[in-house]
């Protein structure tokens, strides 16, 4: 495989690797529900820079679509998740606020 | 409150023993592997399947399945939402120049859904792309102080909103019906198959994304006259 464009996958790999690390350990270390969803959507973003990073295969070829196609369910999905969640918490506080 | 310090201190280390082996694991995949990739396949397989971006054959041919079940999971997610409470109250009337600006803003943002509804047949662009933009429609109307974002009355949103699943399940049962297999698009008419998903599908992930934003289930006309 041509090497630059390993170093050039490697490269958005590992910095998505980075996203998806920085957002677990801010997940598991900080109390608080807003601020572990936006931890979890960082490592969400971390698995989607991996993947995008995969997909690329040279400027000549077009890229592997399959990774695309996921990512591109994997926001919608983050996306309907995160607004469930805020319900959710939104509904946790105003309960905690009348108790 | 702060967590004990060992945790701090652990966290840390595992993490990063975590990351040298997820590394050396995406880099083992990457230049390890020499046998046939599934990106080979499905474009070879592109001309075939009624749209010309590989993203969009993928999206709605190939990984038919995939795309039906996350509008499954956008569906329970407003679900979940209207189940919990009704709506936030209204953001405050905006000023003269925050209106007028909403009225520019709001129909480029639909014009440009529909265009992107379009050009997703051989560019990027796309169900998805097109119905973010309407939930930007719909946010931007929110935040000026539209009660509803744009959305129509009650029995319309519920409709709306199951649109999108409903027409992709009736023609994914319809076409097993008529004997070619759940989803397997016969080859002359998968351009329109896929053009009637994607435009229901861009409706309801819209109204999806703006009931979602308004966080709560829609007062009904009883409600609102009180």
């Amino acid at each position: 495989m041509n090497p630059e464009i390993l170093i050039t996958q490697m490269l958005y790999g590992c910095i998505g690797l980075a996203l998806f690390l920085l957002g677990i350990g801010s997940f598991i270390l900080h109390e608080g529900l807003w601020r572990r969803l936006i931890a979890l959507n960082v490592v969400g973003s971390g698995v989607f820079h991996v993947l995008v990073a995969v997909a690329y295969r040279g400027l000549e070829q077009t890229p592997d679509p399959i990774p695309h196609a996921l990512v591109l369910t994997g926001i919608v999905v983050a996306v309907s998740a995160t607004a469930l969640a805020l319900a959710f918490g939104r509904h946790l506080e105003d309960q905690n606020d009348h108790a | 409150m702060r967590p004990p310090s060992l945790l701090c201190l652990l966290v840390p280390l595992l993490l990063l023993a975590l990351g040298l082996s997820l590394g050396w694991a995406l880099g083992d995949g990457l230049k390890g592997y020499s046998g046939e990739r599934l990106a080979e396949v499905a474009l070879e397989l592109v001309p075939e399947s009624g749209a010309t971006h590989p993203v969009t054959s993928v999206l709605l041919n190939f990984r038919g399945y995939d795309t039906l079940l996350e509008l499954a999971v956008l569906l329970t997610a407003l679900l979940g939402i209207w189940s919990l409470g009704p709506a936030a109250p209204p953001y405050p009337p905006p000023g003269l120049v925050l209106a007028s600006l909403v009225g520019w803003v709001v129909p480029l943002l639909i014009i440009t859904g529909g265009y992107l509804l379009w050009v997703g047949a051989y560019a990027p662009g796309g169900a998805f792309q097109a119905g973010a933009m309407l939930g930007a429609a719909g946010v931007t109307l929110t935040l000026a102080g539209h009660p509803t974002g744009g959305l129509p009355a009650e029995p319309w949103q519920r409709l709306l909103a199951a649109l999108g699943t409903l027409v992709f399940l009736l023609m994914g049962l319809g076409l097993m019906a008529l004997g070619s297999g759940f989803l397997i698009y016969p080859k002359g008419i998968a351009k329109w198959l896929i053009l009637i998903i994607e435009a229901t599908a861009t409706l309801s992930i819209g109204v999806t994304l703006i009931a979602a934003f308004l966080g709560g289930r829609p007062m009904s006309l009883r409600n609102r006259s009180r």
